[in-house]
């Protein structure tokens, strides 16, 4: 039986948005390479939506999926709305992951929401949602 | 990419296990139909799965260099690992409590020696070097009147690195202390000689060489005391309870024979494909390290990272293309970690996570090592342009 859904093999394999903005409105960074998974998510943003996501990963099937499926689910978003997608929607939408990957690589919805809290510092302004803890990934826990 | 059936399929985990030979399993049946007598029983029965049972116990003896009534068949590499570990270490309890094995030995035996740790004995792990080698002198220096056991494994199945043995193995002879080496990843696959090597315990495993899984052993000295795991009945000596395995062992012989018959050729086979496959990978995958030693490795081993990127991703992509591999990065292993082999030896947790290791088999070509070089490069390529330590790192290139 292989260890991946379906749905994250094919993001995995056919991953959407992946690159660099050049001229992003806000980047983030999830994650460290010591536990196998690194994301940074760029974001360009148009009146108060997601006007294009875009992210580079490092990292196993799941982590690249997780950055893919994300990316497709903030893409056309405001950014009220971005900033409630958490892991387990993405989990949900991805129709599952491994159990021992979720903490590990479940880390897009996170670089994400640095990215729009660097686009938010950058222009002073907040968003609702944004500083809430919500199921953010705990520091220190990529090292169980 | 994706749902298309790949074009080849190309086994390239041997290491992980081997096949069964058709020889293998054709000396096995009858043990499964006819002759399914239990070898201690006393009739027409088990006489003949004794009979079986102890042509195997010679097959395997030969293998190794030792004396038949020397082998305990066991169920697996790790149970090799474990009795030798805790048997030998209680079986000498009385002497001392110092147990000495290596950074880079397989869980079975590492965590086996943990766990007596844990139970009141002494442990020290010794370094290794950047080639994953144990240096003799480090295990002379560690060596106290209280220890009891040394255990360096043979070859390590991660990096292919072959091991001073025999040096080490004077040393623990001087120095009065049993040594054990796991030999799970070269018995079979490289010349092993119990007494050339200079051990007293041994564990190795059918199905490393085209026998059966279920089917290991564990050779120790005649004379040296050994606790059972298990307690039971007089199987094995008592050293190892339990109705044994017949089939499983008699594809164990068998595949010790043919291991014996055809090491010489399977050598030669595997260390030309091999070296084709080092070399073309290595030049055509820039940032690329060998990891183990260039020519002290196994035969059938060529292990590496590649920068930049994660193990299980290429594997997932490899497998898409029919090529199996194994990785001992954090996220192909269940507990999540990079192989501690690779960080004894010094690389780092960002270039361990690009671990790829491929054995060869019996069944491999040159054709087989060609698909690999032609489906790699792309492969390395597309995860790296997905990659941020690889954006990072041309950036910093450019200046």
């Amino acid at each position: 039986m292989p260890m991946y859904s379906e749905k994250v093999m094919d993001h995995f394999m056919n991953p959407r948005n992946v690159g660099e903005i050049k001229d992003a409105d806000g980047i983030g960074e999830e994650g460290n390479p010591v536990c196998g998974d690194m994301m940074t998510f760029y974001i360009k943003v148009k009146d108060n939506r997601l006007e294009d996501v875009k992210f580079q990963t490092f990292g196993c099937g799941a982590a690249v999926a997780v950055s893919s499926m994300v990316s497709e689910m903030a893409k056309g978003k405001t950014l009220e709305e971005a900033v409630k997608i958490t892991p387990s929607l993405v989990a949900q939408e991805l129709e599952g992951l491994p159990k021992n990957k979720y903490h590990c690589s479940n880390l897009g919805a996170q670089a994400l929401r640095r990215a729009i809290r660097d686009y938010a510092q950058k222009k002073g302004i907040t968003i609702e949602g944004l500083e809430e803890k919500g199921e953010e990934h705990e520091e220190g826990e990529e090292n169980d | 990419m994706g749902n298309a059936k790949p074009e080849r399929r190309v086994y390239l985990d041997y290491v992980a296990t081997t096949p069964v030979l058709p020889d293998v399993l054709e000396a096995m049946l009858p043990y499964f139909r006819d002759v399914y007598g239990n070898p201690q029983s006393l009739h027409y029965w088990g006489d003949a799965a004794r009979e079986a049972m102890e042509k195997a116990r010679e097959q395997v003896a030969v293998l190794i260099g030792s004396s038949p009534e020397e082998i305990i068949f066991t169920s697996s590499g790790s149970e090799a690992n474990n009795v030798a570990i805790k048997g030998l270490a209680q079986g000498q309890s009385g002497k001392g409590k110092h147990i000495i094995v290596s950074a880079v030995e397989h869980f079975s035996v590492l965590h086996a020696a943990r766990t007596l740790e844990k139970a009141g004995f002494e442990l020290t792990v010794v370094p290794v070097d950047k080639y994953g080698f144990v240096d003799p002198d480090e295990i002379a220096k560690n060596i106290r009147k209280d220890t009891i056991l040394v255990s360096v494994m043979h070859a390590n199945g991660e990096v292919g690195t072959i091991q001073p043995i025999a040096e080490i193995g004077k040393i623990a002879k001087e120095a009065e202390v049993l040594f054990h080496t796991d030999a799970v990843a070269s018995a079979g696959n490289i010349p092993v000689d119990v007494d050339k090597l200079g051990v007293d315990a041994l564990s190795l495993a059918g199905n490393e060489f085209y026998g059966p899984k279920g089917s290991a052993a564990l050779w120790v000295r005649k004379k040296v005391r050994l606790m059972p795991l298990m307690d039971g009945g007089v199987q094995e000596g008592g050293r190892r309870p339990g109705t044994e395995n017949v089939p499983a062992i008699v594809g164990m012989g068998e595949a010790a024979e043919l291991a014996v018959k055809d090491m010489p050729s399977r050598t030669g086979k595997f260390s030309q494909l091999r070296d084709r496959l080092i070399n073309g990978l290595l030049s055509a995958i820039d940032h690329t390290i060998l990891t183990g030693h260039p020519t002290q490795r196994l035969p059938h081993h060529a292990s590496f990272c590649i920068e930049f990127i994660e193990g299980e991703a290429m594997l997932l992509m490899l497998n898409s293309q029919g090529i199996a591999v194994s990785s001992g990065s954090a996220c192909t292993s269940r507990a999540l970690k990079a192989s501690h082999v690779l960080i004894a030896m010094g690389i780092p947790h960002e270039i361990a996570q690009g671990s790829l290791l491929f054995s060869l088999g019996v069944d491999n070509n040159e054709a087989d090592i060609d698909y690999v070089l032609e489906k790699l490069p792309p492969i390395v390529d597309r995860l790296r342009q997905m990659s941020p330590l690889y954006a990072k790192f041309v950036k910093e290139k450019r200046g």
